[in-house]
């Protein structure tokens, strides 16, 4: 088992980075009752297990007995029905989903999703609560129509379930839908926060740990919790016992990135934008996310340039980086990018060294 | 079906104004309203003003008083923009709904009952205007038997048949004075302590949007216990704290590239929404002295255009670092235009 999810927390006592958090949550769903939640923050920061935490302060040690399905529903969409296919992770007590996977098709997900969980509640036995959770991920990548058939439906099937939302940036959901929500924003963790972390991960592993090494991996890690643990694995990995000098193996794709930044400096033509090309391909073969690349390859050319320079390059990549989520294929406004910013850089070459 | 808890109401219903002499800050509506309650005649309306002043509330709250609880079934038709209200609807359910006579006017168990019927159309500016070109005749031929109550924010995306056709109100945004008294009031009911400085932080975040206010106290006053401070309102709004705002402001001014990358960074870190960041950052800006109107006027162009760059869902930390790069060459007064472009 992977040490992200050996020592993720279980409870919300257990939570170690948003304590003050954790806290006011278990305050909040003490008094048998929940309001619908919206969870917001960068990457690795902690929502997903706050939410598995929460989960399992409401409904026992039950929300963690979960099984996997693969489901398909059948929905009458107007004229025709269409089949989507989708996987969804369920306990007794609460189903959990990324409808962004549905595509343009999530719309009909969230309703036909809800309208079932209303039908089969569970039994009001013994005082237990007499809703069920639905746990959307991803809302940010629900389209707008989604968005909105959800708010009527949050507000017609308020009684019989709650709605857990967690995304990365909460401008992309629709105002209608923050203001029904309690809007709960994670930040990401400190860096002393990530060592304490990393320290604690290494006293139950037993591991002697050098002063100054889980800075280091913090500081590498982004404040990205998840990123820090597995990096901090990998070194373990790689060589135990540590020494305080030791390498912190960076991302592959990261170097390859860096590589790409350092032959664009080099030289600007168009041989060698073709050569680019192809590794930039190479990159999204790989599944790197495109706008990964972009702002990754913006850190390293930043790194490089000239201050009146980045100016103009920080303008051209936001400007590709909105031009690629318009289109469809990222490799062109990639190699946009480049090719801006070798013309770019080359003037400033010709006008500054002649 | 469990009884829905007492507590998972939302307050915003719980103390919604009952009747229309309660609805707050909108004197001329209310005394023609009142008018109305006494001798029973009404004629069309078109309430429009910003979200959160109680607009939906004076409609509702004259339509029970009029008709009362038994009867309003039958008298009041409601139709919001989550309802369909495409063309299809106007010409059949509005249409059946307001061609029904109604009985001539008895007062029935004290309340007026005047012999005709109301049809809230509630978000009216979301409705597509074949649809509202197909109620000009419906609300003509009908006039007898139906009032209609149209309902909207922006009164420009009425087509002006309809608009002349009806009495027009507009609805003041709340001053702070009765948001507080009002907010007060609320704290007195569910037992919550508020000092002066939270609720006026209450206050200044809503924007004069009462509905708004209430929302975050409900929210506030879940997450934290009965004793909420500004700090906690803050945290449950989304705004983001002045202190923030003001320091990518300064790396801004100060000229440094690498200083403001470094606070854009530490922002997105932070998890605050970008789409937020602009339009403080534009309030920041405008309400600022020391800077010159072309240097603003320069920075607001920017802020609009990331916003809808930000909108068709573009990355948040490029492009609040386009707007810090921007913002920054108009404060330190470096050309508009790109030096090294070809």
């Amino acid at each position: 088992m992977l040490w992200v999810d050996k020592y993720r927390p279980k409870t919300l006592d257990q939570i170690m980075v948003h304590e003050e958090v954790a806290q006011n949550l278990k305050k909040l769903v003490s008094e048998q009752d929940c309001p619908h939640l919206l969870f917001y923050g960068p990457p690795g920061s902690g929502k997903k297990t706050l939410i598995m935490a929460l989960l399992r302060q409401m409904f026992g040690t039950g929300a963690e007995k979960v099984k996997v399905e693969n489901r398909t529903w059948k929905v009458d969409a107007g004229s025709r029905s269409i089949d989507i296919e989708l996987t969804t992770l369920s306990s007794a007590n609460h189903i959990e989903l990324s409808p962004g996977d549905a595509g343009f098709q999530d719309r009909y997900i969230v309703q036909e999703i809800i309208k079932e969980m209303a039908k089969n509640r569970p039994i009001d036995t013994k005082g237990k609560k007499g809703f069920k959770v639905l746990v959307l991920n991803e809302v940010d990548k629900l389209s707008k129509e989604a968005q909105h058939s959800l708010r009527r439906t949050m507000e017609k099937y308020s009684a019989y379930c709650r709605l857990i939302l967690c995304c990365n940036s909460s401008s992309r959901v629709t105002e209608a839908i923050r203001s029904r929500c309690l809007n709960v924003r994670i930040n990401a963790p400190s860096e002393e926060q990530i060592v304490k972390v990393l320290e604690f991960i290494g006293k139950k592993e037993g591991l002697q740990i050098p002063a100054g090494f889980a800075a280091r991996i913090a500081e590498k890690s982004n404040r990205n919790l998840r990123r820090a643990i597995l990096t901090f694995e990998t070194c373990r990995v790689q060589q135990y016992p540590f020494t305080s000098k030791q390498t912190i193996p960076p991302m592959d794709w990261e170097e390859y990135i860096s590589e790409i930044a350092s032959d664009i400096m080099k030289e600007q033509s168009p041989k060698r934008l073709f050569q680019v090309r192809g590794k930039l391909y190479e990159l999204l073969i790989n599944c790197i996310p495109p706008e990964i690349i972009l702002k990754r390859l913006l850190y390293e050319l930043l790194r490089k340039l000239d201050a009146e320079l980045k100016h103009d390059v920080c303008h051209w990549a936001a400007y590709y980086e909105h031009r690629m989520r318009l289109g469809q294929k990222a490799i062109f406004h990639l190699e946009a990018f480049v090719a801006k910013f070798m013309s770019i850089y080359k003037a400033f070459l010709i006008a500054t060294f002649g | 079906m469990a009884p829905v808890l007492q507590s998972s109401q939302p307050w915003v219903e719980k103390y919604r104004p009952k009747q229309v002499k309660d609805v707050a800050h909108q004197d001329e509506v209310v005394r023609v309203l009142t008018n109305t309650l006494e001798t029973g005649s009404c004629p069309h309306m078109l309430f429009y003003g910003p979200p959160g002043t109680g607009k939906t509330t004076t409609a509702l709250a004259i339509a029970h008083q009029l008709f009362g609880p038994e009867l309003y079934k039958s008298r009041v038709l409601e139709l919001n923009a989550s309802d369909d209200r495409g063309i299809n609807v106007v010409r059949t359910k509005i249409k059946d709904f307001a061609a029904v006579a109604v009985g001539s006017g008895q007062r029935h168990s004290g309340y007026p009952c005047p012999p005709y019927k109301i049809i809230v159309l509630d978000e009216a500016d979301s409705m597509t205007e074949d649809a509202q070109n197909a109620l000009r005749r419906t609300m003509e031929t009908y006039s007898k038997v139906t009032r209609f109550f149209f309902i909207c924010n922006y009164i420009s995306r009425i087509i002006e048949p309809l608009a002349s056709r009806c009495a027009k109100f507009r609805f003041k945004p709340l001053s702070e004075e009765i948001m507080s008294s009002r907010i007060l009031y609320i704290c007195k009911e569910e037992g919550l302590h508020l000092d002066s400085e939270a609720t006026a932080t209450l206050s200044s975040i809503s924007q004069g949007d009462l509905r708004r206010a209430i929302t975050y106290l409900q929210s506030a006053a879940r997450l934290f216990g009965s004793s909420i401070s500004s700090k906690d309102l803050i945290s449950v709004s989304g705004v983001i704290p002045a202190e923030v705002v003001q320091a990518l402001l300064a790396a801004c001014k100060s000229g440094n590239f690498d200083l403001a990358n470094k606070e854009v960074n530490n922002f997105i870190a932070e998890g605050y929404p970008a789409s937020q960041m602009l339009s403080q950052l534009l309030e920041a800006i405008v309400e600022a002295d020391d800077i010159s109107d072309e240097q603003k006027a320069r920075i607001s162009k920017k802020l609009g255009e990331a916003d809808k760059f930000l909108v068709d869902g573009a990355d948040e930390y490029l492009q609040l670092l386009d707007v810090a790069s921007c913002t920054m060459r108009a404060l330190c007064n470096m050309p508009e235009e790109f030096s090294y472009e070809s």
